[in-house]
């Protein structure tokens, strides 16, 4: 089980972890996305009084020729934070910070999607947009193959695993259950999670955010999972089809409604809602996955619970169409819809903004 | 000591660290569970509430994707979970809860598989004549090949014989699960009552009762999902399969123990006589309700040897388990306490096993639909 990047002996860590720490030496994870638009980096800086709000963390910056972001003769580039969380694997009152990122003329970077989705957000504010993201992922051993799998083959067919429980419907739960709890000590509104259909692949829901909230609890609960999947020798992936075949893709599906949704006969909204996505679906798919809907073309095919990337289509209770209204939603003629376009490894920045844009403010 | 075959494994000592990570009163881990589309395999899925809830109505009705449990289509696959049971989480710990839940269509009807809706009602309907259930489920453990857990590979250990109740490596195999479920039962309020080693080795029983009408099927249901999940932990696999290995080898019952307040009286003894006579005369429809597929299941194991009845004939008797029912040597004495119905599958609902068996001892020919 332990191989090339596994130090083994965890219990040795927990003696210096266990040191007593100054209040004048508190530790900062700075987290940013690179310039694939999904990969995550981080760097650690030591502060001198306990940040409260983002902004009590000074203004960083760092290499961006090595983090695909920009050129060597012109790479520092800025990190500017942007919400704080409680640090799980530190403790005590150290943090981790979400930053934005900005090129040396302080324009923001290429995959830097939140400036403008944070700008949408401000103008949408009246409305009190909600979000709930469900971030399907595979848990893959170290060489590549999804975990519990046997080496050089293939599970039963799916059917016994969602929602599974069982050394042979389900594997890698311990990740899910660290995470988990990870999230919450974090004060990420981590909201659920399950086995998904595909044996290795997890779910978890992150929700509900109000605005510019969703992308960053989501971005951080994301990070919290590529660490811990790391304390655990374990490789997670966002890939949306990792394993062609008779096997799930992942998905993000985003749950969305306004406060007019929310409300008595809010049913119609939904649907004024729906009736402006249909009229943009090529638009949404570009936003949808980080190639501009290449990644997600392996996922959407009209299958395993997918709607195809070609059409637009909205039903209650329907899991292959692109938006579907929960029957619960129907009955009580209000609440919220499902898009179930977004790729696993999309950026809810960009998700959440074109939602916004094309059902309220009609671009 | 046998080689193992465990897939994905991984340390339990990292998971230590964030399992003791503190939290907050106002974020409440609930594990709902329930039963899929098959009517043995068991499902779950987790979610956050604000409040500790304190009883099962504090959790809100939620709703799966059917079509993913063998349970609904993909057009139409939205299905309601409504907690019914609530249970402390040996897992999780703190305030942390596990919930039971009844599958309901999108319509609002009782899914194929929930064979509670109906024994909750029966069970109101009789409840003052106090029946009381005990059941002795037998499972198997299986290494993640399939193999029993424990066996040679590619061979068999000597014949049955010293296993039973045995202690020893070379008599039981697969023991830390048991010991691990039990105190997992006593931790979340599950109604254990005892447990052993059985006649195969790498089978086990334990007993959960004695439980009053629908707490019956509540905590069996409740120990099976503890149960699958322990093992999981351990990396092993449980089997309710009544024959998991044809030959001369034990299969696995879930022998089910049946009194009324009647009965466990002073003279009780014609009361239970009276039982065993309406009984004999409903054997088929008995052994329809006692596994999930009809009686198909239960004819791999009730063949008339390995200590089960035949299952084409009724037969009752005082400390016979050769017998459909076992009228046990301490009751005949004392002249009034319990039967043993010995025919339930492993792999039966308890609550049709409990509601039928109520039915026909105390509803008579009441047809299904009046309730």
């Amino acid at each position: 089980m332990t191989h090339g990047n596994d130090t083994g002996n965890k219990q040795l860590m927990e003696k210096y972890l266990g040191l007593a720490q100054p209040d004048d030496g508190i530790m900062c994870e700075y987290i940013w996305i690179d310039g694939t638009g999904e990969g995550i980096r981080s760097k650690c800086r030591t502060v001198y009084e306990e940040p409260k709000k983002p902004t009590d963390c000074p203004i960083w910056n760092f290499d961006g020729s090595s983090t695909y972001q920009a050129e060597g003769s012109n790479s520092d580039m800025y990190l500017y934070p942007c919400a704080i969380f409680s640090d799980p694997f530190r403790g005590g009152k150290n943090k981790l910070v979400l930053c934005e990122v900005f090129k040396y003329n302080k324009k923001p970077a290429e995959t830097n999607r939140r400036k403008s989705c944070n700008e949408v957000m401000e103008r949408a504010k009246a409305t009190v947009p909600w979000f709930g993201i469900e971030q399907e992922y595979t848990l893959l051993d170290y060489d590549g193959h999804p975990f519990g799998w046997p080496k050089n083959g293939f599970p039963g067919p799916q059917g016994p695993y969602y929602c599974g429980v069982g050394a042979n419907k389900v594997y890698g739960r311990d990740i899910v259950e660290a995470h988990y709890r990870a999230c919450l000590y974090a004060g990420v509104q981590i909201a659920g999670c399950n086995a998904e259909v595909m044996p290795a692949q997890w779910e978890f829901q992150v929700g509900p955010c109000e605005g510019i909230k969703m992308g960053d609890h989501l971005w951080i609960a994301r990070y919290i999972l590529h660490r811990v999947a790391e304390d655990f020798g374990i490789v997670v992936t966002l890939d949306p089809k990792p394993m062609e075949g008779d096997w799930n893709g992942a998905g993000a599906h985003c749950n969305y409604s306004t406060e007019a949704m929310r409300n008595d006969g809010g049913v119609k909204e939904i649907e004024k809602a729906i009736e402006k996505l249909s009229k943009h679906h090529v638009r949404h798919i570009k936003a949808y996955d980080p190639r501009e809907g290449k990644d997600n073309e392996r996922r959407l095919t009209g299958h395993h619970e997918t709607s195809s990337i070609h059409d637009f289509s909205a039903g209650v209770a329907n899991r292959g169409s692109s938006i579907r209204i929960p029957r619960q939603v129907a009955e009580d003629g209000k609440g919220y819809l499902e898009d179930r376009r977004p790729s696993s490894n999309c950026d809810p920045y960009a998700v959440t903004e074109v939602l916004v844009r094309t059902t309220v403010l009609d671009e | 000591m046998t080689s193992r075959v465990v897939s994905g494994e991984t340390d339990k000592s990292v998971m230590q660290r964030y399992m003791t990570l503190p939290q907050s009163s106002d974020a409440v881990m609930v594990e709902y569970f329930w039963i899929d589309g098959t009517g043995e395999g068991v499902r779950s899925k987790g979610r956050t509430l604000s409040t500790e809830p304190k009883k099962p109505e504090d959790c809100p009705v939620w709703n799966f994707d059917g079509s993913s449990t063998y349970q609904s289509e993909g057009t139409n696959s939205d299905m309601y979970l409504v907690p019914v049971a609530l249970f402390r989480d040996p897992f999780r710990l703190g305030n942390n809860k596990l919930v039971l839940c009844e599958v309901l269509k999108y319509n609002k009807v009782p899914a194929e598989t929930n064979n509670r809706h109906t024994c909750v009602k029966v069970m109101e309907k009789i409840k003052s004549t106090k029946p009381w259930f005990g059941i002795e489920q037998e499972y198997s453990l299986m290494d993640g090949d399939g193999y029993p857990l424990g066996w040679p590979k590619n061979g068999y250990p000597g014949p049955q014989g010293p296993y039973y109740c045995g202690v020893g490596s070379n008599k039981v195999f697969g023991r830390d699960i048991v010991e691990a479920h039990y105190r997992a039962c006593l931790y979340a309020g599950v109604k254990i009552c005892g447990c052993n080693a059985e006649v195969m080795p790498a089978q086990w029983e334990f007993q959960v009762g004695p439980c009053e009408g629908i707490e019956m099927g509540d905590h069996l249901w409740a120990a099976r999902y503890l149960l699958h999940r322990v093992a999981e932990d351990f990396g092993v696999v449980i089997t309710l399969d009544p024959k998991p290995i044809s030959g001369n080898w034990n299969g696995a019952g879930a022998h089910t123990n049946y009194s009324t307040e009647a009965m466990r009286k002073p003279g009780g003894l014609a009361i239970m006589e009276e039982a065993i006579t309406k009984l004999s005369k409903k054997h088929d429809e008995h052994i329809r309700a006692y596994d999930p597929n009809q009686g198909a299941d239960n004819s791999r194991r009730l063949t008339g040897r390995h200590e089960t009845s035949s299952i084409k004939d009724f037969s009752a008797g005082v400390a016979n388990r050769g017998a459909s029912i076992r009228i046990p040597r301490q009751v005949a004495e004392d002249g009034y306490g319990y039967l043993e119905d010995r025919r339930p599958s492993s792999n039966c609902d308890p609550y049709s096993v409990t509601e039928i068996i109520i039915r026909t001892t105390l509803l008579d020919d009441l047809p299904l639909c009046s309730c």
